[in-house]
């Protein structure tokens, strides 16, 4: 076990997956000479060399597309967007052609190609570019979606996500990238589709995916201190979903809160909430409740946006609606 | 969310109660559990305990007032929300609301252990024994003080009163708008075990077993299912418990050396468990509830006994039955159980032969074991462990000395038969070995 970053975490997935198989290359803005937007890939152009290290213009459509051919001819491509704000530019590549590709040609054409950049809101980037972006991914059969909140999880997710021969979504968080954890030293490689309890409870189950997990775990925390022990489930990976381990945390505890950092109108929680009170009717003793960020755009004041994002507070008030306690006390 | 503290039916066969007391004052907080009242019911003086969190805000029935079964006799509800309106609703219904008041009027003592003597249910002809849970009586529900008959609960609540066999319209609901949620549902179980069951009109519970008749299925009483549930809950599927005896043999094993005394001629002897079996047998003769089968929904009671006898074969156990054992001699006894038990060992037994015992007996004297306890064979509802008869010093009189004794335990599945009865047989079977004369009896 060593401790390392987040940022450092998929550096290290990268480089792994980079030795392992020549056909895996690295292309987005700065990620060579500039060592990542968020270096991220630090380190790697030296490397590699810019052949499979490459710094792309600033056109997501364009090299999204690139990337897209080259994976449907035997390449396996890190397509890195800045941000997947700016990758909305890019989505007609990416639901078009990277989703519909393998299904359109009778499964005669793969798409081994993985979309990765951070996703959602970091401190006051303001209304165009803290969009939490799952939603317009996930939506389209085709790609698939993995959050690691972790540095263990965004290495394990990663290299597997880079070895899956169909589109994955490996959304990060600018916010996470500094965060430190312990992973394992062994190669390893963590599955798609596959959620992790990071805390087990049993009053109320807070289900929850990428930078909302340390918010979860923050709320818990702070429920445990009025004797309310909370599940915490991080899913991990959105498309394939976990269903198993959020059927197994309802049937323990019987009520609900999902938190994500999107709007609520359809998103993820929107989603989830559905398959829960579909498959697990019976075990619910209240509504699933969800807590989101507020439905407007994310304001660059900073007190407004912290009054716009979901936090601890709002995920306690959620939890104890759904234990019918009043708010305020235990 | 105003809670209506109803008058709750605190005993079975309850129609009205008297406020002996109030514990709480208008104005003081409630907290659910709290002790609101206490109540002289037909029986005792019960207490009464809030379903609801808030203030004691009014009290409709004041110490030393009667209400029927049903009404609203205070209400509950949190510092300052408006209970005007439901105050006013309370006036015209005489805050009955249709047949669901009666609180938490559980249809089946849902966890009592204790023995509450429910076997002879209201005889007085009282509506209790109308066939149905007891229509409040005294309220016609004509008016209901609450909007429509629809009862909120959440699904787990649903799924929870359905499992403990409460009427959920019957729990008073603390979530929003009157939800009935898990903890209301939990509560009304735990009071239910506090007032016992409003008796179902089960017919009287004495089996009378018609002579002639193989068998007589006697109905469950409600303690019956009471017992058989908590126990269950507790022990797994049979639940047993063991008695012991230790029985003086010298009379037993005079009586058997004369017996085979006469067999001799005829070329048969019978063994010390030949006479257990029969002693047995005749014991259960007098003592059938004990000699029968629990059925889940019933027990049967034989009136004839089959008595499984154990018997050790390569690679385990079986019981062949000897059929009708309180009607054969001890030669008879003796013989097919030696005969049976050759065929067991080379497994050459019929279906027939080992199934459809009313009891059985596993005898490990022949090891040496002084004494252990036998796992029941369902449906059975008893088996007796039977150890080696050895010569050990008792305290006789005051002296002591030396007799032949041999130990006896009975497995007993608490469902059919309870600890007096098992002792009753027990004390039977020792003292027909004891004195085997008394089998002619």
């Amino acid at each position: 076990m060593a401790e390392m970053t987040y940022r450092d975490a998929l550096n290290a997935a990268m480089c792994q997956e980079m030795d392992r198989d020549d056909s895996v290359f690295l292309m987005g803005e700065e990620v060579a000479e500039y060592d990542g937007a968020y270096k991220v890939s630090r380190g790697m152009l030296a490397r590699y060399g810019d052949r499979r290290v490459v710094d792309s213009p600033i056109s997501e459509l364009g090299f999204a597309g690139l990337c897209i051919g080259a994976a449907t001819t035997g390449l396996r491509p890190i397509c890195e967007f800045m941000t997947f704000n700016f990758s909305f530019l890019a989505l007609d590549q990416v639901i078009n052609n990277a989703a519909k590709m393998f299904y359109m040609s009778n499964g005669h054409i793969s798409v081994p190609i993985v979309f990765r950049g951070p996703t959602g809101a970091a401190l006051q980037l303001s209304a165009q570019h803290s969009q939490a972006c799952e939603t317009y991914y996930v939506h389209a059969p085709g790609v698939k979606l993995v959050t690691p909140a972790t540095p263990a999880d965004a290495k394990g997710l990663l290299a597997a996500a880079i070895r899956d021969d169909d589109p994955v979504a490996v959304m990060e968080g600018e916010l996470l990238y500094n965060v430190r954890g312990e992973v394992p030293d062994e190669e390893y490689v963590i599955p798609l589709g596959v959620a992790d309890l990071k805390r087990s409870g049993g009053d109320v189950s807070i289900i929850t995916h990428g930078k909302m997990v340390h918010v979860a775990l923050q709320a818990a925390t702070m429920l445990a201190r009025e004797d309310i022990e909370a599940d915490v489930l991080d899913l991990r990976s959105l498309r394939p979903l976990d269903m198993d381990a959020i059927l197994e945390t309802v049937a323990r505890t019987n009520r609900v809160v999902y938190l994500e950092e999107g709007w609520p109108f359809a998103g993820v929680g929107a989603q989830i909430v559905a398959l829960i009170q579909e498959e697990a009717f019976d075990d619910l003793d209240a509504p699933v409740m969800r807590v989101t960020q507020a439905d407007v755009p994310m304001p660059y004041a900073k007190n407004l946006e912290q009054l716009a994002k979901p936090g601890a507070r709002n995920v306690v008030e959620a939890c104890k609606k759904v234990l019918y306690l009043p708010a305020g006390s235990s | 969310m105003a809670t209506r503290v109803h008058m709750e039916a605190l005993s079975p066969t309850m129609e009205e109660g008297q406020v002996v007391r109030w514990l709480k004052g208008e104005g003081d907080a409630v907290a659910q559990g709290d002790i609101l009242a206490e109540i002289e019911t037909d029986k005792a003086t019960m207490e009464l305990v809030a379903r609801g969190d808030g203030a004691l805000r009014k009290i409709l029935v004041g110490e030393g007032g009667t209400a029927p079964v049903g009404d609203v006799i205070a209400v509950i509800a949190p510092e300052g929300e408006d209970i005007a309106a439901l105050l006013a609703g309370l006036g015209d219904g005489g805050g009955g609301e249709a047949g669901a008041t009666a609180g938490p009027v559980a249809e089946t003592a849902a966890s009592s252990g204790t023995a509450v003597p429910v076997a002879t249910p209201a005889q007085t002809g009282s509506p209790a024994s109308s066939g149905t849970p007891a229509p409040i009586p005294g309220t016609t529900p004509a008016q209901p003080a609450a909007p429509t008959g629809r009862v909120k609960a959440s699904p787990l609540a649903k799924r929870l009163a359905g499992e403990l066999g409460l009427e959920i319209a019957a729990v008073q609901g603390t979530g929003p708008g009157g939800r009935v949620v898990k903890r209301d549902v939990e509560m009304a179980a735990a009071a239910a075990a506090a007032a016992p069951a409003v008796a179902a009109p089960a017919p009287a519970v004495a089996p009378v077993v018609p002579p002639g008749e193989e068998f007589a299925d006697v109905p469950l009483s409600q303690m019956r299912k009471t017992v058989a549930r908590r126990l269950t809950e507790s022990l797994g599927p049979v639940p047993h418990f063991f008695l012991t005896v230790d029985v003086d043999m010298t009379r037993a094993l005079a009586a058997r050396a004369r017996v085979n005394q006469i067999l001799v001629a005829q070329g048969a002897k019978a063994s010390v468990n030949d006479l257990v079996i029969k002693a047995t047998a005749a014991a259960l003769t007098h003592h059938p509830e004990c000699n029968a089968w629990w059925q889940g929904s019933s027990i049967r009671v034989f009136n004839r006994v089959h008595m499984g006898v154990a018997v050790a074969v390569p690679d385990g156990l079986i019981t062949p039955v000897v059929r009708d054992a309180h009607a054969k001699g001890l030669a008879q006894i003796g013989a097919e159980v030696r005969e049976m038990a050759g065929r067991a060992r080379e497994k050459k037994l019929q279906p027939h032969e080992y199934t459809g015992s009313t009891f059985s007996i596993s005898n490990l004297g022949m090891f040496g074991i002084e004494e252990f306890t036998a796992v029941i064979n369902p449906p059975e509802a008893g088996i007796i462990a039977v150890g080696a008869v050895e010569e050990r010093a008792v305290v006789v009189k005051g002296e002591v000395v030396v007799q032949p004794r041999m130990r006896i335990t009975m497995s007993c599945d608490h469902r059919v038969i309870d600890g007096a009865q098992g002792a009753r047989f027990l004390a039977t079977l020792k003292s027909f070995l004891e004195e085997p004369a008394a089998i002619l009896i």
